[in-house]
């Protein structure tokens, strides 16, 4: 089975737990605001890679990803399912840790043929992190162009399955770091009983020279980048209204 | 057993010098954390703040406070010098006061003067006039022995660095034999190995009688000069701030002696902590007093400096030292050899602050005790000056009393030593090899007149065997432009007193270099996987190239270049082996040039890669700058490819990583929710 691949990481420290090999993969339905790959948005320009090939890169230098693991992330992997299956199903047999970087923007719940294909690849994805870009539908829709019910409702359904799952989220100044937003997001996260980690990713501008190089338009030109105090105190924030929903729900059982 | 001995356990290094045999026999291994570390005492911060203030001074005085120009220096030229003596728990200066640098002309009167004048000081002409006239230095012997093919090697930059003018260093004298056994014992067992030369004067065994009798007057002038601080090293050292005192005085000795390119250490730390652990058992000194010597020994470390010309601190991109100093790995028994005075010797880089040197090195094992790896791990993050090299690969040849001399030269302590070669520029070879070897700079004929590639486009196996053709010319004018400057160095400036703390029978290694590893893996990678046009000028010289599609890049973990690199270090190696070495050294080669890389960049012009004329090459084994586009660890992998069997004197990988892509924010991230729940506030 071919990939299209934007590019491959051999030290990722960041997307997951240890330290990981990377796949970048192209193509993404969404056009969010701070995306700092948009150069990953398109099919075109990509690199056609075997599961073979990329699992050989892996074993490669597997002695660094002892305690890490595989990450495909993107773009947005989904758009690209039964390419990811099989190289989660591949991975999974030599043992190593899968992890899948998604938006659940690809989630259709109502398409039988297309739960069947996720019902798959959970089976050999040892972790989702799920990035949630905003909590509220119209805020949603106004930053990615997308709405977020079925992603939510993706949340929802690795909770039934059990498949461990990370929150992320991109907190920019202005957009998403209202504090009700922040709550909700919180609250949001206690109702699931799956979720072993929460990602608080600050805003940065590092993004902004793809952007050029692309010729296009930045679109929050003159939104300055989230501090670590802000970042910290947006992570209290959710986790506090976490907290409480998850007490409340535990005492409620 | 020697009184001074008490309490150790014996061995066959009561016998023989064998200081090795005293430490596996007496080391203890510790497998806890940093918690017993004690801080700086109010001695070492006022000392620290005295060095500081002269620091400054001396950055006001552009680089340089204060100079001899009369003095030649040797180990006992100069009087005690202290900063203050009441403070000072660990004595002796190269000169009579810190900061001031001493005068070596054996290397060459040229660059002795020239350090001097370049620093605004005037060497006294009676001075100059000995070393034009009627002393002969190592510079002009080598200059006097040249061909003139090597003269013209060195004016393009071909061969670069050549140690013809300056001490060659890389010499490491097992110093810690003065505190275990001290001098008299050291003289004795000279004068044993002096009487058992063969009795026939051949030309080896008379150098051998006469550098016997230099090691033994080294060893009389280290006790006059110990004698001169108030100790007397004539006997073992009798406690920790002993064996501390003495072995700093048999370094101390080496470079009042010599200014050699790199003056390390060894390999110290553990054969200290066992006069340490017997101190604290009885009750000798406290963890803070220990740590006290240590700190201001680090500090006298910090404190040798040279003489030295603006050019030399371009080439090496400082003023370098390389005080090395071993630290850690583990044993042929199993037993790591981290002690608690592998901990104290990196806690001085909190104590007195971060600095380069000593460059302290750790020597990396996977099984090193995870306490130990954790403190590295914080002194690195905290303090950017650690240096680390693989105890697992170095081990296999060296066994587990090597130290490293420079940045990555390894060898056994006592036992080996190395003649240091500086470096061929492989880049500017390639170029030579395209252009029948006319330098593509000058344009004169500096290599031999083989045919030079025909065509518009580079053919690889063409391009190869020429190169192949034009690496053995070089290796050769290489290896013998050492073997004059090796023989002129014994001859004119000989490094006493560290071969007086080695034994009679050396294992020499003969120490070449690569320079532009990775601009000729891609440059060949270039020609074999792209399609590379010439460019030629009006005179028909190559001197620029088209490169026309994409080629796999060293860097990134791709089989298709890096076993070009690989066996470019394979090949070039075995011309050097071809090669008859002086002293029957057995050749090595490097790739290491961590600092002079701008400057080889500079000598070379555009190369088949890409690479404009006159850009800095990557740093030792690196891959070029930008051209690893696949991470850290596909870079890493392709430097881990190339042969240490080939490249026996090290293998250099310069990395540096933002810490944002080292791991997430600990107060940002929050991992097991259920688990740090109670923490949210």
């Amino acid at each position: 089975m071919i990939g299209k691949i934007h590019s491959l990481e051999s030290f990722g420290t960041v997307d997951g737990p240890g330290t990981r090999f990377v796949v970048f993969v192209k193509g993404c339905p969404m056009r969010c605001q701070y995306c700092h790959n948009p150069d990953t948005w398109e099919m075109t320009g990509a690199k056609e890679m075997t599961v073979e090939e990329i699992l050989a890169k892996y074993e490669s230098t597997k002695e660094f990803y002892r305690n890490g693991g595989l990450t495909v992330t993107g773009g947005e992997p989904l758009v690209q399912i039964d390419f990811v299956t099989e190289l989660f199903e591949q991975a999974a047999g030599k043992g190593i840790h899968t992890c899948l970087d998604t938006s659940g923007i690809m989630f259709r719940p109502e398409d039988p043929v297309l739960m069947e294909k996720y019902d798959r690849l959970m089976q050999v994805t040892s972790l989702v992190m799920l990035d949630i870009k905003h909590i509220d539908d119209a805020e949603h829709r106004k930053l990615t162009g997308q709405p977020n019910g079925n992603i939510l409702a993706f949340a929802r359904y690795l909770n039934e399955k059990q498949v461990p799952m990370w929150i992320r989220h991109v907190v920019v100044p202005g957009i998403t770091d209202k504090e009700e937003y922040l709550v909700r997001l919180g609250e949001f996260m206690a109702e699931l009983d799956n979720v072993k980690a929460l990602d608080v990713l600050p805003y940065h501008t590092m993004g902004i020279v793809k952007y050029e190089n692309l010729g296009m338009e930045y679109p929050l030109k003159g939104v300055p980048p989230l501090s670590k105090e802000e970042a910290i105190k947006a992570r209290n924030t959710i986790l506090r209204a976490y907290k409480v929903h998850h007490v409340k729900k535990t005492s409620e059982k | 057993m020697k009184a001074e001995w008490t309490g150790f356990t014996g061995g066959k290094w009561e016998k023989e010098i064998n200081v090795r045999d005293f430490i596996q026999k007496n080391y203890t291994p510790y497998d806890g954390d940093a918690s017993f570390l004690a801080g700086p005492t109010e001695a070492t911060k006022a000392l620290w703040e005295q060095v500081m203030d002269l620091s400054a001074q001396e950055r006001e005085h552009g680089g340089v406070l204060d100079m001899d120009t009369k003095i030649i220096s040797t180990i006992t030229s100069h009087g005690p010098g202290y900063l203050n003596k009441d403070l000072e728990t660990i004595v002796g200066f190269q000169t009579d006061k810190p900061f001031k640098r001493a005068l070596m002309p054996y290397g060459g009167i040229r660059m002795a003067t020239q350090a001097c004048s370049d620093n605004g000081y005037t060497v006294d002409p009676e001075v100059v006039e000995i070393f034009t006239k009627h002393r002969k230095t190592h510079n002009q012997g080598v200059f006097d022995a040249y061909t003139p093919e090597m003269r013209a090697c060195r004016s393009s930059h071909v061969i670069t660095g050549l140690p013809d003018a300056y001490g060659r260093g890389r010499i490491i004298g097992d110093y810690r034999r003065v505190a275990l056994y001290g001098v008299d014992r050291l003289i004795e067992d000279k004068q044993a190995q002096k009487d058992a030369t063969p009795i026939i004067m051949t030309e080896d065994v008379i150098r051998a009688r006469e550098e016997f009798s230099e090691q033994i007057n080294a060893l009389k002038d280290l006790a006059k000069m110990a004698a001169s601080y108030g100790y007397d090293i004539s006997k073992p050292a009798k406690n920790v701030q002993e064996a501390i005192q003495f072995t700093y005085f048999g370094y101390l000795a080496a470079v009042k002696e010599q200014n050699g390119a790199a003056m390390s250490l060894g390999r110290t730390s553990t054969f200290i902590d066992i006069y340490a652990e017997r101190d604290l058992a009885n009750g000798t000194f406290t963890e803070e007093q220990i740590q006290e010597f240590i700190d201001h020994f680090i500090m006298k470390l910090r404190l040798v400096k040279f003489a030295r010309t603006p050019e030399y601190n371009a080439l090496f991109s400082g003023d370098p030292q390389w005080v090395t100093e071993s630290i850690g790995g583990v044993g042929v028994d199993g037993r790591h050899m981290v002690t608690k005075m592998s901990f104290r010797y990196l806690h001085t880089l909190e104590n007195l602050g971060t600095a380069p040197e000593p460059n302290l090195t750790v020597l990396w094992s996977t099984r090193l005790p995870i306490g130990f790896k954790s403190y590295c791990a914080k002194i690195s993050i905290n303090t950017s000056s650690v240096q680390y090299e693989n105890d697992d690969l170095m081990r296999v040849t060296h066994g587990d009393d090597y130290a490293i001399a420079c940045c990555v030269s390894s060898m056994r302590v006592g036992k080996e030593m190395q003649f240091f070669g500086a470096r061929a520029n492989l880049a500017k070879c390639l170029l030579y090899a395209i252009n029948g070897g006319v330098d593509e700079k000058s344009g004169k004929q500096v290599g031999p007149k083989y045919r030079p590639v025909e065509g518009d486009y580079l053919d690889y196996d063409d391009v190869w065997a020429k190169y192949c053709d034009m690496m053995q010319w070089l290796a050769g004018v290489y290896v013998n432009a050492l073997n004059i400057i090796h023989y002129m160095h014994d001859k004119y400036c000989y490094e006493k007193i560290q071969m007086a703390l080695h034994d009679a029978n050396v294992k020499r290694y003969f120490a070449t270099g690569i320079a532009g590893l990775s601009v000729v893996a891609d440059s060949l990678s270039a020609i074999k996987y792209a399609k590379v046009k010439v460019i030629r000028n009006e005179n028909g010289l190559i001197t620029d190239y088209e490169v026309e599609g994409d080629f796999p890049k060293y860097g990134n973990n791709d089989d298709r270049v890096d076993e070009l690199a690989v066996n470019l270090v394979h090949t070039f190696m075995k011309y050097v082996r071809q090669n008859h070495c002086y002293r029957n050294g057995v050749p090595t080669t490097s790739i290491l040039t961590i600092t002079s890389n701008v400057v080889y960049g500079t000598a070379t012009g555009n190369t088949p890669d890409g690479r404009r004329a006159g850009k800095p090459f990557a740093p030792g084994a690196n891959p070029l700058h930008g051209r690893d586009t696949s991470g850290a660890v596909a870079s890493l992998s392709s430097v881990a490819k190339l042969p240490f069997d080939d490249a026996q004197d090290g293998i250099s990988n310069t990395f540096s990583i933002i810490p944002g892509a080292l791991g997430k924010e600990t107060e940002v991230f929050a991992g097991d929710l259920e688990i740090d729940l109670d923490e949210v506030k």
